[in-house]
């Protein structure tokens, strides 16, 4: 199925943002908004949720931190254990740079990875980019058409009329 | 493009656009190598060649192609080691801390300083892998099943701790340099025009469109993993400096080491953001992007590390003074006055005396005398590792096992050897990656940025973008 989309392109990051709003206002759905740097302020005009990344760091810093506590007191103080200088065998204070070490492992990595999984960032040969400005120094708004709407003027108007320099229709293949 | 602060000097000169930026840092990635770029690498190949070289023979024919000798278990391979790891700090201090900070500053030298972190991190893991005799014997320090063995590795040993602290270190420093080029690898893989080009900067850049929702996520993991790093990078220095300070050497056995290393771990690093820099912003034509401005900022902590640096260095002399220790007394007469005076002074006069010379701001802000000063600085931290190592452990306890170290051929030769890996992978970090992270920049070009004076050239040449407040750009 074949999906048609409204491209509004911007070039200044507070036309954008007011546009945004008035939009929003006026009833119409915003599918996504492309820009080429993270623009402060538009997660909230377009109703972002806060991330959830960060839960998911404290629980793999978690998990790094019981596993390497876990690893260090089994293999030292059960295992095999051993005396060195006079220590005991679970000897907590010399443990501790490793546990840190592995709690930042674990805890960046999970966010990271989770990051790639949810944003659905994988090494792909085929990118769809609605505009190739995008990436340079157009801001491009993107307002999905729903099927039997023929009349586009209305959206190119809307558009238009919040500063859109440049009104453009693509589709895209499902 | 404006710039509103009337106190603070525009980051980006010469009336930048959004699209100025882009063609300014994908001219070196898209055009045919200049004959500069060409040059230099020639000259980093050879320093690969000659690593190559003492590599082989150091394998083949054992650590005895080192100058190391019964009583100097440790000279050159563990100098560089250290010396390498601090290089490597100021990349993940400028891409950490300052974000943390909220340094605008850091934007035009964080992408550089980062890649100079992974390059001086692998350049700094061949030191202690070739030192072990037998590196393909390597993964003995992992904790694995040990069915090959009899024992678990040793939690209690700080080798160990470097390990994992090293290791850990390395990989989320490539992710946090990676995630940052995401952005930037889109752009020009947007622009490419080769098929090969357009493929390869789309495998890289992951399906990176810039939609709102990905870059919202994408801050969140740039600030979460900062904030992670940035202790990673103190417990890493730390570690390093557990190493000597938990033996019992007199001259090693210290709780200053912890900090002081750290401070010259940022010291030596920002030494070397400084030096490769100058070159960047000169050989790629990025003057308006790398400015006086962000020279005098990396000047200010050469200040503020360097007499830090120099309040360690006296504070162990005062405290094997007052420790009344005899041992830990002599090491240090020894170290200033004994057979290695020389490196002891060089170190003293590099790392103490020049970067005082910065609270001029004639200095600081000349590029001359910057480039200068951080290398003397880069020296000086080379003795400062070689002064600790060399000097403690060539006269310890018993006059009986005394000896001098010298380096051999081969010795020097890993050494320079790495110096021309650490090139060769920048120059091609140069040619093939956006030097300077282009998101970012334009993130703060509206904020941060001179005004472009198309119709008025002569206005900014006299207030300097110091009062150019609300001019519109076209």
């Amino acid at each position: 199925m074949n999906k048609k989309f409204v491209l509004g392109i911007y070039d200044d990051e507070d036309v954008l943002l007011t546009a945004i709003e008035n939009i929003r206002a006026a009833g119409t759905k915003i599918y996504d908004v492309f820009s080429p740097y993270p623009v402060h302020g538009i997660d909230d005009v377009l109703g972002i949720k806060r991330s959830r990344l960060p839960i998911v760091a404290f629980f793999g810093g978690l998990f790094g931190m019981s596993f390497a506590l876990w690893m260090q007191i089994w293999m030292l103080g059960f295992d095999w254990p051993m005396i060195i200088g006079g220590k005991p065998h679970i000897a907590l204070p010399s443990f501790i740079p490793v546990t840190f070490e592995l709690t930042v492992l674990c805890s960046a990595f999970s966010m990271v990875i989770t990051f790639f999984i949810v944003s659905k960032l994988k090494p792909s040969l085929k990118v769809n980019v609605f505009d190739k400005r995008s990436t340079d120094d157009k801001f491009v708004m993107a307002i999905e058409v729903k099927e039997g709407v023929t009349d586009m003027s209305a959206l190119n108007n809307l558009l238009r009329s919040n500063g859109a320099i440049e009104v453009n229709e693509k589709e895209v293949v499902k | 493009m404006q710039h509103v602060s009337p106190i603070r000097e525009p980051l980006v000169t010469g009336g930048k656009t959004y699209h100025d930026i882009t063609e300014d840092v994908c001219r070196q990635v898209e055009a045919k190598p200049n004959a500069r770029w060409a040059a230099a690498l020639a000259v980093a190949l050879v320093g690969l060649a000659i690593f190559i070289y003492s590599v082989y023979r150091t394998l083949w024919y054992g650590i005895g192609e080192w100058g190391l000798n019964k009583t100097v278990g440790w000279a050159w391979d563990i100098t560089n080691f250290v010396w390498w790891v601090g290089i490597g700090h100021a990349g993940t201090l400028i891409s950490a801390i300052l974000l943390l900070f909220r340094q605008k500053w850091r934007t035009s030298i964080n992408r550089a300083a980062e890649a100079m972190t992974i390059f001086a991190v692998i350049c700094a893991a061949m030191f202690p892998v070739l030192h072990m005799g037998r590196p393909w014997l390597a993964y003995w320090v992992l904790p694995l099943p040990n069915t090959f063995g009899s024992l678990w590795v040793n939690f209690n040993s700080p080798l160990l701790w470097d390990v994992f602290a090293i290791s850990t270190y390395f990989s989320v420093s490539l992710v946090f340099w990676y995630i940052g080029l995401i952005p930037d690898f889109a752009t020009i893989r947007d622009r490419a025009t080769g098929p090969i080009a357009r493929r390869a900067y789309a495998v890289l850049s992951m399906g990176w469109t810039g939609s709102a929702k990905a870059w919202s996520r994408y801050e969140t993991v740039s600030l979460i993993l900062a904030g992670l790093a940035t202790p990673l990078v103190l417990s890493v220095h730390t570690i390093v400096s557990m190493d000597f300070a938990t033996s019992v050497i007199p001259g090693w056995h210290t709780t200053i080491f912890p900090p002081y290393f750290v401070a010259g771990a940022i010291f030596s690093g920002f030494a070397m953001v400084l030096t490769l820099m100058i070159i960047t912003r000169k050989v790629f034509f990025l003057e308006d992007y790398i400015t006086l401005e962000h020279v005098e900022s990396m000047n200010k902590v050469i200040i503020l590390t360097g007499s830090i640096v120099g309040i360690a260095y006296t504070t162990e002399f005062f405290i094997a003074w007052y420790s009344g220790v005899e041992y830990e007394q002599y090491a240090f007469i020894n170290r200033a006055f004994g057979p290695y005076w020389w490196a002891y002074w060089s170190m003293m006069t590099c790392n103490v005396i020049t970067p005082q010379l910065f609270w001029f701001r004639k200095i600081r802000r000349s590029l001359t005398a910057t480039f200068i000063i951080s290398i003397f600085v880069n020296i000086g931290m080379w003795f400062e590792r070689f002064v600790i190592i060399v000097t403690s452990l060539h006269r310890d306890f018993l006059p009986s096992s005394w000896a001098m170290f010298s380096p051999t051929i081969i010795d020097i030769g890993v050494y320079v050897g790495t110096i021309g890996l650490f090139f060769t992978l920048f120059l091609l970090f140069c040619k093939f990656f956006p030097v300077v992270n282009m998101a970012e920049v334009k993130a703060i070009l509206k904020s941060s940025s001179e005004v472009k004076h198309h119709h008025n050239a002569t206005m900014h040449s006299t207030d300097k973008g110091l009062n150019t407040n609300r001019h519109h750009n076209e």
